[in-house]
């Protein structure tokens, strides 16, 4: 339909204020970039962030506290940068090319190599790296400046804009602490008092913590005594014993929604853009090949670099390449005949594509085993693996698409295509969690509000209009499709696990016979 | 094969369709002037507010028909020939039926005003209306200001939508509190306080005379009645409510009351032609329900049980307990069983109504004063469970026993802050004798 885009929706003077004073936060940053010296860097700093802050608040307050308390969608189709017009294309170019140059040319930004000092952007920010670790800023510190500041400052419009919703606001509220505290000052901290410890951000778990089993970050957790071990078991612990508990009580959500800085980033700074996902079946496909796809990859990947550093003999280290193997194969062979002992009924068809999965792992470490030579895997430098997944995976997809492509692809594209830690948290998900999305009797009206501002791309009302609950793998229950319903349908919700997933077409309000008939296959 | 035809491509329809697929091989054609793809009417305000796009309300991508094999025309039926089961399309063409299902939906009511046919009168239903109003009201520099006539579900939707637009909006309401006919008055007051504090400028107990045309032939102002006031404005948007779109059918042999007459087993007085949907008008009343309903959720279970009848188990509409709702504004209302208004009432209701401080949240509960049965209830700003109070209805549970067991009803989003406790001791309160 060739609508005519209002120009009703324009901003107000105060918001168009609020604007200019965040664009010379965000200029005093070019300017750096572009080499300019400022005389005190400490105090440009903090006028650039300052501003960047500021005019985020000003103009969230402007825009939702001027209005009486509701949902606030108007015209986020209309406008140009929340509805892959030109200024979202814009934004997506600059956060592209700013990724591009973070990931793998990181002495554009004016990192010193060779103990140069730092120049340009990344010197910009060495004042506040000094007061925190007293050590000179990396490019990936600026990153996290940048990453947390978009975080607080977007969180805040975010709490704003629900500032009905308690859900929206303790969630917000979650990822904004975890955000500033966990991934950007405790490891500055853990620096300072043992500045052999590797980097480590304790709510960043494997396998999205792609390097945590690395050699060098066990070798330095090892050589750190007790504390460093403590980090490694607790790195272990997170996955194996923490995670499957909160999963099955809460549902993905509790990482995925309210701790993870992924989710925390998608969620704030990407909140505009999350209508953007597509919700066609064919990019639901797409999702489950790619996802599962990347989990097989960041598995093996793992299990090969662990195993590199293993050796053959057990009288130096017990756990040797072959106990570690067999421990691998042992415990997936576990999870994969537990999960169809009990719920081969529920998976039906996608049992099969699992059963491939789960062989083509096994298939692969078997081979990788009697294969292997001492620096060669799969034929090619054991590195190279390793290597490849943190370009691909980890830079490329996480970083470059995952939030580059946002203004396009949505907020959510490295979480629903990508994240490995959101597959395994999804497949608990879907077969062993008290959490679904209850859809309430017949009160749906096919609207399709729910689905539009579904970030995961779940089309959420071809469940709700058929009174089904929606039990979906990738579901990180930010509550938004709860938030917009206007006929009070969807609740997010923590109950037994029994009646959770109800496939049949229950609509109240028909009498008993017909339900009977209908349910019939 | 047998070809079941289906006018109409809304809720009403596209449901028996699907359930006819499911349930057999029939050839299904369905035909529709006014959309390519089935889509939700409730939806639209949604796309004129920018929330989202037209083709996020067609809940079925595309592929979706052929692959079921429900075939799709496009059409305007100007004649239906029930002796030789033909369908006389305004196109020139024809297509033949063996069982016909009438599923039109409404069209917007309207009174004969001086001047409702100018450019820029609108009612807002149909997706032509929509698109109408984006050529009338795009902006508030086109558009200065709308009025709008009725007290409806439409009217404040159409509120809502040009508010979102920064037009300002005139909203003539002949009732002296809006939809007051169905809502008890303490819920009606509190909308009505809504509406105004969303700048909204509500006329209560106002009616509409003429509508003034510029030399164009566009709308120029409108005359209200009890003043004789002349308001200029752009739009007029007219959601009086709605009448069963059937004008089509005057000259054929399918009786034809305001809507199109059928039985409870949504058949017409001519063999294999049926009704069902906002158009299907019930010989006599369903219990508390009205002849004629439209809404959304009538319209999907007549769909359904009328796939079962024409899959060989013939079976009657039975609707189970009434249940419906709406947003006004920012206030989501729900309602379960029977609540009246002050009108239509039966002597023997009684309500309890309780109304939060902040002015946006209440509910109202309606029960039998001799034998204490729950029979409905209103709920404003809180979420309820439709499950539970389905099941409430059918155990014919006693008042008592509901505002008891309240909590285990609630429905509102984690972390909400619940209510119960005050509505029970007002409740309690209010038994007292003073």
């Amino acid at each position: 339909m060739s609508l005519a885009k209002p120009d009703a929706l324009d901003i107000n003077n105060k918001q168009k204020v609020a604007l200019a004073i965040g664009v010379i936060g965000l200029f005093i940053l070019a300017l750096a970039l572009f080499n300019t010296n400022f005389p005190n860097k400490g105090l440009f700093l903090t006028l650039s962030l300052g501003s960047i802050i500021g005019g985020i608040i000003m103009y969230s307050r402007e825009a939702y506290l001027t209005k009486l308390e509701g949902i606030k969608n108007d015209g986020v189709w209309f406008k140009s940068i929340s509805s892959r017009g030109v200024w979202g294309w814009i934004v997506g170019v600059i956060l592209t090319t700013f990724y591009i140059v973070l990931y793998f040319f990181p002495k554009y930004l004016g990192l010193g190599t060779d103990g140069a000092e730092n120049t340009g952007l990344i010197s910009l920010f060495d004042p506040l790296s000094q007061l925190l670790s007293g050590r000179n800023a990396s490019q990936w510190f600026v990153y996290g400046t940048l990453y947390t500041v978009a975080i607080l400052a977007f969180g805040y419009k975010f709490i704003l804009k629900y500032r009905h919703n308690r859900y929206q606001q303790l969630r917000t509220v979650s990822v904004m602490f975890f955000q500033l505290g966990f991934a950007f000052l405790i490891p500055e901290f853990m620096y300072v008092m043992n500045n052999d410890l590797p980097y480590y951000d304790l709510k960043s778990i494997w396998p999205l913590n792609y390097y945590i089993f690395d050699e060098w970050s066990v070798k330095g957790f090892l050589s750190n005594g007790n504390i460093g071990l403590a980090l490694l078991i607790f790195g272990i612990l997170s996955i194996f014993v923490i995670t499957p508990i909160l999963t099955y009580k809460y549902g993905k959500r509790w990482y995925c929604s309210w701790v993870c800085g992924c989710g925390g980033l998608a969620e704030t700074a990407g909140d505009s853009f999350r209508q953007l996902s597509s919700k066609k079946m064919s990019a639901w496909k797409l999702e489950r090949w790619l996802i599962h796809t990347v989990l097989v990859f960041s598995i093996v990947m793992t299990v090969a670099m662990v195993y590199t550093y293993l050796g053959y003999d057990k009288n130096d280290f017990w756990l040797t390449r072959g106990v570690f193997i067999s421990l691998v194969i042992g415990f997936l062979t576990l999870v994969f005949a537990a999960v169809m002992f009990f719920k081969r009924q529920e998976l039906g068809k996608d049992a099969k594509y699992g059963a491939i999965g789960f062989f083509i792992v096994i298939a692969l470490l078997l081979i990788m085993h009697f294969t292997g030579t001492t620096d060669h895997l799969f034929y090619i430098k054991a590195g190279a693996l390793r290597s490849a997944y943190g370009i691909y995976i980890g830079s490329i997809f996480s970083g470059v698409i995952g939030t580059g492509f946002y203004p396009i692809l949505g907020n959510r594209s490295w979480c629903r295509f990508g994240c490995p830690m959101a597959a395994i948290l999804g497949f608990q998900q879907r077969l062993f969690s008290k959490f679904r999305i209850t859809t309430n009797g017949g009160q749906c009206i096919s609207c399709g509000n729910c689905s539009n501002s579904c970030e995961m791309g779940i089309d959420v009302r071809h469940y709700a209009q058929k009174g089904e609950n929606i039990v979906r793998s990738s579901c990180v229950g930010c509550g938004i499709c709860s938030a917009v319903c206007p006929r009070g349908v969807l609740k997010l919700e923590n109950d037994s696990m029994k009646g959770r997933i109800n496939p049949t077409e229950v609509l109240l309000g028909n009498d008993v016979d017909l339900m009977d008939l209908v349910n019939q296959k | 094969m047998e070809h079941i035809v289906i006018i109409g491509n809304g809720i009403s329809g596209v449901t028996l369709a699907r359930h006819i697929r499911k349930l057999s091989d029939k050839r299904i054609t369905i035909v529709s002037a006014e959309a390519d793809y089935f889509f939700s009417r409730t939806a639209l305000m949604y796309v004129y507010m920018g929330h989202m796009k037209f083709e996020h309300t067609q809940p079925y991508e595309n592929w979706f028909w052929k692959k079921n094999r429900i075939e799709l025309k496009k059409g305007y039926v100007k004649q239906v020939e029930t002796n030789t089961k033909t369908l006389h399309f305004a196109e020139g063409d024809t297509l033949q039926y063996d069982k016909l299902i009438i599923a039109t939906g409404s069209k917007p009511n309207k009174f004969g005003w001086p001047g409702q046919d100018l450019n820029g009168v609108m009612g807002m239903y149909h997706k032509q209306d929509l698109e109408n109003l984006e050529v009338h009201a795009p902006n508030n520099e086109v558009c200065k200001r709308a009025v709008i006539v009725g007290g409806g579900l439409i009217g404040i939707e159409l509120a809502e939508m040009l508010n979102s637009r920064s037009i300002p909006v005139t909203f003539l309401v002949r009732e002296d509190s809006f939809w007051n006919g169905v809502l008890p008055k303490g819920e009606s007051e509190m909308i009505n306080r809504h509406i105004k504090n969303h700048h909204i400028d509500l006329r209560l107990s106002t009616n509409l005379k003429a509508i003034n045309s510029d030399d164009n032939g566009n709308v120029k102002s409108v005359i209200i009645e009890e003043t004789g006031e002349e308001l200029e404005c752009n739009v007029v948007g007219l959601t009086a409510g709605v009448t069963p779109n059937i004008d089509f059918l005057k000259d054929s042999d399918i009786e034809i009351g305001r809507g199109v007459k059928v039985n409870r087993f949504l058949e017409t007085n001519i063999p294999d032609v049926y009704a069902i949907g906002d158009c299907a008008e019930q010989h006599e009343a369903i219990g508390n329900r009205r002849p004629i309903e439209a809404v959304w959720y009538t319209g999907r279970m007549m769909g359904e049980t009328l796939a079962q009848t024409i899959c060989g188990n013939k079976m009657e509409y039975k609707p189970g307990h009434w249940f419906n709702s709406a947003k006004f504004l920012d206030i989501e209302y729900q309602t379960y069983g029977w609540v009246f208004g002050e009108r239509g009432r039966p002597e023997y209701e009684q309500h309890f109504h309780w109304k939060h401080e902040d002015d946006t949240k209440c509910i109202t509960v309606a029960y039998h004063k001799d034998t204490n049965e729950f029979l409905g209830i209103n709920t404003f700003g809180i979420r309820m469970r439709h499950d539970v109070f389905d099941q409430w209805l059918t155990e014919k549970r006693d008042v008592d026993y509901v505002m008891n067991h309240l909590s285990e009803a609630n429905f509102d989003p984690e972390f909400y802050s619940r209510f119960e406790t005050k509505i029970l001791k007002a409740y309690t309160n209010q038994l007292q004798p003073v």
